[in-house]
């Protein structure tokens, strides 16, 4: 452990450990929580390990409080995480919103599992994708990520902090039982080599400040609550001064803001991997815990012959909408399989545009994917 | 309004954004009193108001965020509460001040304000009571007496209305007020306090609504209803708040039911027992 008290070296953990000791890492100092499966681990371990770093640990009374609360410490000054599942992530969507449109900085992990509703609270699901990227009222961009293993856990709650202070905005890791739940090799190498972001602050005089003014690349500099400031924040639509107007231009002016900070600056953003796409006449497109099980069945069909690659979507939203495309140029189908009924197929779908088919390998939740299931779909899709 | 910016400064112009004024309030609203007498007591505590933040959340009361010159933060619809816990907690440095409507704070607010009030915040809760939802026009909400008139209860609430100072004090609240719109000078001094008070103060303010409540009830001048409060005001200091529940056109007891001293969040950091706890 450093002397701020970030632990480094090998650890065997499960996702959610590995997540708390991510978000820490990143210099994650407020926790507001409600306890719900499968992602309670989380907020156990920020109970404990928050007040070792001087940071602040509540316990809400609910999702709505605790999606409330992380809002009001990250303008109280300090970095801010909340952690939940489905039934807790339909509550938070009414202050991400609130997030959104005050372009407030903080961490929103979702555990999913299995819906709608209370669902299987234990087991498995990737049912809130869509969710993530549309849950609450308006026009927004959005960024979410997916990682595939504990590992990942703790590496892409650092990326989501540094995005969510770069980019002033909720950043959603959207993982599921499957990989909160498994226990793995997790490596946190010394803070020196985790590059850690902090929110651009304002480089004017409070007098001359306007909160919500963009520099360049379409993000303000964010100013903190005590700071001498006097700024107002709301969640009506604002001008540059943070005040409200009712126009049709102001509202123009800021949507297209909100939307495209994420989406001009998407190269920055998305990050994918690739396994043998290059020659491949088939590609599977997965994220998270069917990203792992894809692999199996792209072995056994490479084994068999046939060009299988893997496309496995490491940030979700904004959607690798580029890179789907140029793929679509070259493969006969993609083959999507995901724990739901078809969300980001039809992302894929839309983007190979025809080009190339789109093949959905739906589970409804509970479990994963067997992978002889995804080769049988990979073997169709060449046939 | 040349008389209104005129050279001649007003003691408490440093408190608002005049660039925003007018304001959206409607005429013999009690609002802008109230305010007036939060920026007083604020004047008279000397806080260093670059520490204090105000917090509202949405109704006619939420508006109230955005004239102040503080920095300040107009919330979603209820939130008002747990947004400013999570930013006293991640800044105890920070005065925080709920500034808010009853339906706002009471129905769709009304569990946050419980568990602030139980955890016992160090925040200060200015509570607007109008009796309906003036902002949406007029609607019955969780504080209108029994019989009263809205316009979704056009013969009378059948409703038993909910006792504020009453709930605060069982949830928690170290401090709890009741004044209305016609006491400014003892609103004054009771917001001094409770913003001085270390812990969850609550602090009601009845208030006219001459558009909504008040012209579906008999009382269509602000005035009017200003006139009420004078006349059926009755101060109790001390009283059991379970006994200062509001009737319909009938008495409104006011004064200071609660005053007591109990540990708070975020904790003080020299406190003797949090050396213990390590």
């Amino acid at each position: 452990m450093t002397e701020d008290g970030c632990l480094v070296g090998e650890f065997f953990f499960s996702g959610n450990e590995a997540c708390t000791e991510g978000a820490i890492s990143a210099g994650c100092r407020f926790f507001g929580g409600y306890p719900i499966t499968p992602s309670t681990e989380i907020a156990e371990r920020m109970s404990e390990r928050l007040p070792e770093v001087g940071g602040a640990f509540i316990q809400m009374e609910d999702e709505i409080a605790s999606m409330a609360a992380i809002l009001g410490a990250s303008w109280g000054g300090v970095k801010a995480m909340t952690a939940t599942s489905g039934p807790g992530f339909s509550l938070m969507m009414e202050n991400i919103g609130l997030g959104l449109m005050t372009e407030t900085p903080c961490v929103v992990v979702n555990m999913q599992r299995a819906g709608p509703s209370t669902g299987l609270p234990t087991l498995t699901g990737q049912g809130d994708m869509m969710q993530a990227r549309w849950g609450s009222h308006g026009c927004y961009g959005i960024i979410a990520l997916s990682p595939d293993s504990p590992q990942e856990l703790f590496d892409l709650t650092v990326k989501a902090f540094n995005l969510s202070e770069t980019y002033r905005l909720p950043v959603l890791v959207m993982s599921e039982a499957a990989v909160g739940h498994m226990y793995e090799k997790v490596v946190i190498p010394p803070p020196g080599e985790i590059e850690v972001v902090h929110r651009r602050k304002p480089t004017v005089p409070p007098e001359k400040y306007l909160p919500f003014k963009p520099d360049a690349d379409l993000v303000p500099p964010m100013a903190n609550a005590g700071e001498g400031y006097h700024f107002h924040v709301t969640g009506l639509t604002h001008d540059e001064r943070g005040y409200p107007a009712s126009s049709v231009e102001v509202q123009d002016k800021l949507v297209r803001r909100l939307v495209d900070k994420v989406y001009k600056n998407a190269d920055k953003i998305i990050e994918v991997e690739e396994d043998r796409v290059d020659d491949a006449e088939v590609v599977v497109c997965a994220y998270g815990i069917s990203a792992r099980v894809s692999r199996i069945a792209i072995e056994h069909a490479r084994d068999m012959g046939i060009r299988a690659g893997l496309l496995r979507l490491i940030t979700v939203w904004p959607f690798p909408e580029a890179r789907v495309r140029d793929i679509a140029r070259q493969v006969k189908a993609f083959i999507v399989p995901e724990i739901n009924y078809g969300q980001i197929a039809l992302e894929v779908e839309r983007c190979a545009g025809g080009a190339a088919r789109t093949i959905l390998v739906p589970h409804m939740g509970g479990g994963v994917h067997n992978p002889e299931t995804i080769l049988d779909v990979i073997r169709q899709a060449v046939r | 309004m040349k008389a209104m910016t005129g050279p001649k400064e007003h003691p408490l112009d440093i408190y608002l954004r005049a660039e925003r004024l007018p304001h959206i309030w409607c005429p013999g609203c009690g609002i802008g009193i109230i305010l007036n007498s939060f920026f007083r007591g604020l004047m008279e505590s000397k806080l260093d108001l670059d520490k204090v933040v105000m917090v509202s959340g949405i109704g006619c009361t939420g508006r109230a965020a955005g004239y102040v010159n503080l920095d300040s933060f107009h919330t979603t619809h209820g939130r008002a509460i747990p947004f400013a816990t999570g930013m006293k907690l991640a800044n105890p440095e920070l005065k925080v001040v709920v500034f808010s409507g009853d339906g706002d704070l009471f129905a769709i607010g009304g569990n946050h304000f419980i568990h602030a009030a139980r955890r016992n915040i160090d925040m200060t809760v200015i509570c607007v009571n109008n009796f309906n939802y003036g902002m949406t026009g007029g609607q019955l909400g969780s504080t209108t007496p029994l019989g009263a008139r809205t316009t979704t209860s056009r013969t009378g609430s059948i409703e038993q209305p909910m006792n504020i100072p009453y709930l605060a004090a069982a949830s928690g609240a170290v401090y709890v007020a009741r004044w209305t719109a016609a006491h400014v000078g003892k609103l004054e001094r009771t917001i001094t306090e409770a913003l001085l008070k270390k812990g969850f103060s609550l602090v009601e303010v009845i208030s006219p609504c001459p558009t909504y409540y008040g012209r579906m009830n008999k009382q269509a001048a602000g005035l009017e209803q200003m006139r009420y409060y004078r006349d059926n005001s009755v101060i109790k200091h001390g009283i059991d708040p379970k006994h200062a529940a509001i009737e319909y056109q009938g008495e409104i007891i006011v004064g200071k039911f609660v005053d007591i001293e109990r540990p708070y969040l975020p904790y003080p950091q020299d406190r003797e027992w949090q050396i213990n706890l390590r």
